[in-house]
């Protein structure tokens, strides 16, 4: 059905922050052409009058209590960190704002 | 060099040698790490062996039985762990280069349970990166190979897991099923592996494929010892919204009164034809022949909305790891790559991304990323939950008439590595039977029911449960292992060759 | 860095141009955990001291929602008037952003928990004016970042940041307004008037303190213009973050200035976040929406629907306190003062001591007369909130008693309040140490007014000859040689009585 372009791949890496080579481009454009492709047979129940299912079991009001838990120790949560400072995770020049 | 005749024992057999101190836990774990150490560089089913851990451990279960403490069922039994569930203090990569060095500060809820019941973890296994394949040749590690035929595929996502059973490097091992990486993996290598009911075994410390499909399950050479081992990681868990708050089913009862008499079985058409080889249908047809021997009344079912399943699957699995590897940004723990000064936080993300996934963890970013931007999602990640409803509904239909359903696990015997590397499309194919069923969320198990005569490898037969009824995958496999057994004048596993 | 914008005179903006408004609130709710795990919300810890797996997106953790965080989010729905949803559930709203550790928000996108509401607000001459309210959903709070190298601490020039996740996962609501129509020149007091009843509101559930200083109240000011008579919305600019009641305000009015002088100059508004600076109350380009935001939002599949109960809801809804405005109008018709004086109270924070002071057995009059003056003007010279004030409205109730018992004047008074507030004790405490009590007794008095008669030939004889108003300096005397503690109208009528004239 769709044909999607090395433009569209390159949009659809943008929004997954991948950094795709220009190989990767073509070579994803042409499978995910395929998969898509071999999938959208699902639209064909897309007028159907039927409920979709979010969670496979019709659990709701799963909460918990507002009591206080034991957090990581600072050490433990940044133990990860491939950087760090000031008790803080280190991460390079954040571009924008919020 | 001679094996110790320790690892071919069963689970349930191991741990009444411990319990009645005819072997200690110590002993049956050094011949396990000496098994390793002897097969797992042609196996290649161990990603990290936790030598020191699993020798603490099994001296524990020697300790407290000298002190005349209770021993649980499964006290001293070496297991081995898939590794997608976080270990405190030991690494855990999920098969990715983006988590190689990662070593959590937090053990999962399944590994907490095994630890509580003294069974003895003794590593991390390979497997597809972040649980995506079906042959765990995705993993960045490195492929396992089939104890069967080790140029083949032990299936996949959890290959490196039914290959430690199959090379009889442990006796348990755990896996996690989403598309079927629990059941086609013990299909294809002789052993026994279950999908529990989704919510019955918690995925809290689980690393998230798709969430509303993964499930962690047991594995095993039989199915009491399959049984055994989901007793011990079953049961509600507070830390897991979709964790379901009722008794687990009793499985471990089940699978010692295993039985098909005046039980009516279900085969649905939509589980054969094109793209089936010749001898997975063969056996399939004895096996149902069986059923009806022992006494089951087979019902022929029709489920149309199967045939759609596949592709919601490979709309909603995409979409939901899409989201869930969005963590994955070298921030905060992990691979980082290109932070040189040159570049930002977010060229660091994406640079460490391209880098630490391998090609089919992008695929299916970049699949899911699609499904769910705006003007796509009705017709793609909308329709698939759609066909959900359908394929619950054609489950719900179907259990009105039998108690359980059975087909082959999976359409094909173990493929030769590197065979579908390159077709996403043919390697998707692998799940065809499996993904109903995670798709709605009930419980399925995969046994062995022959070698296929064309190749002389495993076929698995998979029995499908409500959901909730997991007890009823046990009473039936339980009663058509024996049989075969019987059949076969042995288990299917002393078939394999030696290694 | 000097940006100068275009504006043209308020007056020219409105007099072309219609505002049309939406404002954004998100509050932090007071919760003692985040909305997903167990970790503390408490505020002033070290940093990454209140994190787990699961706020710090750790492979493998889940989220458990806060049942507490659920709660209040119903109660602000019903105080708003809301419709509360039978079944919602949250959806995950994926972007990436370093503060946000799972690179996706947890939040609600088409099923909020609350919708279809309303807000009343009260004007500064006591017009009321309603504001719609569309939805108020829940989710939660990022981490905070720290930039570090730039000159001034900004993410600008910045040579790396450091990251912070205490916050990260407190439980947030927020709350959106439909399209504000018709406030015209009103606009930017609406805004504030808004911001302001809906902290009141806020407060008054009890599910935040709703400190705006202390960013547990943050406001978004969405603006556009269309010419008057036109129906279409304009181009909006959305100025995030606005952290206080004026700068609300400011914003708004800043926003219609800017735009009408785009507008009006042939151009076009960018649809941008802007950034409001408070020292120069002038907002800034923000970050331009190039390809529309696509959030990918879906069903977020690690948590499962929330149904409240019908009955969970009228439980709730019984137990509402009473609404800040009618409260207010309530309060305004029972001590008998004007919308305009109410504003003034609540502007001061005075409203909760008054009604505190009253409770504690003040009359209305004296308790607001102590309330917005003598405090007032004390928080005012020490910089602190009346609620801050090292008096309690019980002790000012008490001092209000024994004026009213006439063991204390208005001036002594004063001064039994300023020893309380200087740390001096109670009330009694500091009239007993400094020895403050009106002097009723009459042969002290006497003696006292004979004295100053005698020291005062002068004026008691203008006063014995008619010149009754002389009689204030003799009064004087009497209060300087009794310290102030006689009751000066006693003073008078025994002076006028030892000269023999009668006040007439
Ligand atoms: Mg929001
Ligand atoms: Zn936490």
């Amino acid at each position: 059905m769709p044909g999607i372009t090395r433009e569209e791949v390159a949009h659809l890496a943008r929004l997954a922050r991948l950094e795709l080579k220009p190989e990767e481009l073509d070579h994803f454009a042409g499978q995910l052409d395929d998969i898509i492709g071999a999938v959208a047979r699902v639209s064909e129940v897309a007028d159907q009058d039927v409920p979709p299912t979010s969670h496979p079991l019709p659990l709701t009001n799963v909460m918990r209590p507002d009591e206080v838990r034991p957090s990581l120790t600072p050490e433990q949560a940044l133990s990860g960190a491939p950087a760090q400072e000031q008790q803080r995770f280190k991460v390079p020049q954040i571009l924008g704002e919020e | 060099m001679t094996d110790s005749p320790i690892i071919k024992l069963t689970a349930a057999e191991t741990a009444a040698k411990i319990a009645s101190g005819e072997l200690t836990a110590v002993e049956v774990t050094e011949a396990h790490l000496a098994r390793i150490e002897a097969v797992d560089e042609k196996v290649h089913a161990f990603l990290h062996v936790d030598r020191e851990g699993a020798l603490a451990q099994a001296r524990a279960v020697d300790e407290k039985r000298a002190k005349g403490e209770k021993l649980g069922p499964l006290a001293g039994v070496p297991l081995a762990l898939k590794d997608i569930f976080t270990t405190e203090g030991i690494p855990t990569t999920v098969g990715s280069k983006i988590l190689e060095g990662w070593i959590p500060p937090y053990d999962a809820t399944v590994t907490k349970r095994l630890k509580a019941a003294d069974v003895v973890i003794l590593g991390k296994t390979n497997m597809d990166e972040f649980a995506m394949g079906s042959s765990t040749e995705n993993s960045a590690y490195g492929p396992t190979g089939n104890p069967w035929d080790l140029t083949r595929i032990p299936g996949g996502s959890g290959g490196g897991s039914s290959a430690a059973l199959a090379s009889y490097q442990a006796p348990l091992a755990i896996g996690t099923d989403t598309g079927g990486s629990i059941r086609q993996p013990a299909a294809v290598t002789g052993t026994v592996g279950v999908k529990p009911t989704y919510g019955g075994v918690s995925r809290y410390g689980m690393v998230a494929f798709s969430s509303s499909l993964d499930q962690g399950g047991p594995c095993a050479r039989t199915v009491l010892d399959a049984a055994l081992l989901h007793e011990v990681i079953a049961g509600h868990d507070p830390m897991d919204s979709t964790s379901i708050d009722a008794p687990v089913p009793p499985v471990v009862e089940a699978a010692r009164n295993g039985s098909v008499e005046g039980m009516r079985v279900g085969v649905v058409k939509q589980f054969r034809g094109e793209g089936y080889q010749a001898g997975v249908i063969q056996r399939f047809d004895e096996s149902v022949v069986l059923l009806k021997e022992l006494g089951a009344e087979i019902v022929e079912l029709d489920c149309p909305s199967f045939d759609l399943a596949l592709s919601a699957y490979y709309l909603i699995a995409p979409s939901e790891c899409s989201s869930n590897l969005a963590r994955f940004d070298g921030l905060r723990y992990g691979l980082r790559a290109g932070d040189d000064g040159t570049h930002s936080a977010e060229e660091v993300t994406s640079l460490t991304r391209e880098a630490g996934f391998g090609p089919e963890v992008k695929r299916r970013i970049m699949l899911g990323t699609y499904a769910l931007s705006s003007g796509y999602y009705d017709a793609y990640y909308g329709s698939a939950q759609k066909v959900r409803t359908l394929i619950k509904q054609d489950f719900d239909k179907a259990f009105e008439q039998v108690d359980v359903i059975v087909s082959p696990t999976t359409p094909t015997t173990a493929f030769p590595i590197g065979e579908r590397a390159d077709d996403p499309m043919a390697m998707y194919l692998a799940d065809l039977c499996t993904i109903p069923t995670n798709l709605a969320g009930n419980a399925a198990m995969s046994l062995p029911c022959g070698l296929a005569p064309e190749d002389n490898l495993p076929v698995g037969l998979q029995i499908i449960a409500p959901v909730m009824k997991d007890d009823r995958l046990y009473k039936v496999g339980a009663a058509v292992e024996a049989a075969f057994v019987e059949k076969w004048g042995h288990p299917l596993i002393e078939e394999a060759p030696s290694l | 860095m000097t940006t100068t914008t275009d504006l043209v005179s308020y007056e020219e903006a409105l007099a072309s141009y219609d505002p049309v408004m939406g404002l954004e609130v998100h509050v932090e709710l007071g919760t003692k955990t985040k909305m997903f795990c167990g970790c503390s919300t408490a505020l002033g810890q070290g940093a990454n001291t209140q994190t787990c797996p699961v706020c710090l997106g750790l492979p493998g953790a889940l989220p458990v929602v806060n049942a507490t965080g659920v709660e209040s989010a119903i109660k602000i729905g019903l105080a708003l008037n809301c419709e509360i949803a039978e079944w919602c559930r949250f959806a995950r709203k994926n972007y990436f952003y370093p503060d946000m550790p799972k690179n996706f928000q947890t939040s609600q996108y088409d099923e909020p928990i609350a919708f279809n509401g309303y807000l009343d607000v009260q004007l500064e001459d006591g017009e009321t004016f309603r504001v719609e309210i569309e939805r108020a959903h829940m989710e939660e709070d990022t981490g905070k970042s720290t930039h570090v190298g730039g000159a001034t601490g900004r993410i600008h020039g910045a040579s790396h940041s450091l990251l912070d996740y205490n916050r990260a996962g407190i439980p947030l609501i927020e709350i959106v307004t439909k399209p504000i129509e018709g406030a015209g020149e009103r606009a930017p007091e609406v805004a504030k008037a808004y911001v302001r009843e809906l902290r009141e509101v806020i407060k008054a559930l009890g599910v935040s303190e709703a400190r705006m200083e202390m960013g547990q109240m943050r406001c978004d000011v969405n603006l556009s213009l269309r010419p008057h008579g036109t129906e279409k919305f304009g181009t909006r600019s959305e100025t995030k973050n606005v952290n206080s009641l004026r700068s609300v305000e400011r914003a708004a009015r800043f926003e219609i200035q800017r735009h009408a002088a785009v507008l009006s100059g042939g151009g076009t508004i960018i649809q941008e976040t802007r950034h409001f600076h408070e020292d120069t109350g002038s907002t800034t380009s923000g970050r331009v929406k190039e390809e529309a935001e696509d959030y990918r939002y879906f069903p977020e599949p690690d948590l499962v629907p929330v149904a409240p109960s019908r009955e969970w809801v009228e439980k709730l809804r019984a137990v509402l306190p009473e609404l800040p405005l009618v409260r207010r109008n309530r309060l305004r018709e029972e001590w008998g003062v004007s919308a305009t004086d109410m504003q003034a109270i609540l502007n001061a924070g005075a409203l909760e001591p008054i009604v505190a002071t009253i409770e504690a057995g003040a009359d209305a009059a004296s308790a607001r007369k102590w309330w917005m003056g003598e405090l007032a003007r004390s928080a005012n010279e020490s910089g602190k909130a009346l609620d801050e004030l090292a008096i309690t409205p019980q002790q000012v109730a008490r001092v209000t008693e024994l004026v009213a018992k006439g063991d204390l004047n208005d001036k002594l008074a004063r001064q039994v309040i300023e020893g309380v507030l200087a740390g001096e004790g109670t009330p009694d405490e500091v009239v007993d140490k400094r020895g403050l009590k009106v002097v009723s007794d009459e042969g002290a008095l006497t003696a006292a007014v004979d004295e100053a008669i005698a020291g005062n030939p002068a004026i008691a004889d203008k006063i014995r000859g008619g010149k009754v108003a002389a009689a204030g300096a003799l009064v004087g005397a009497v209060m300087k040689a009794t310290r102030g503690q006689a009751d000066a109208a006693r003073v008078k009528e025994l002076i006028l009585q030892k000269l023999g004239v009668s006040e007439g």
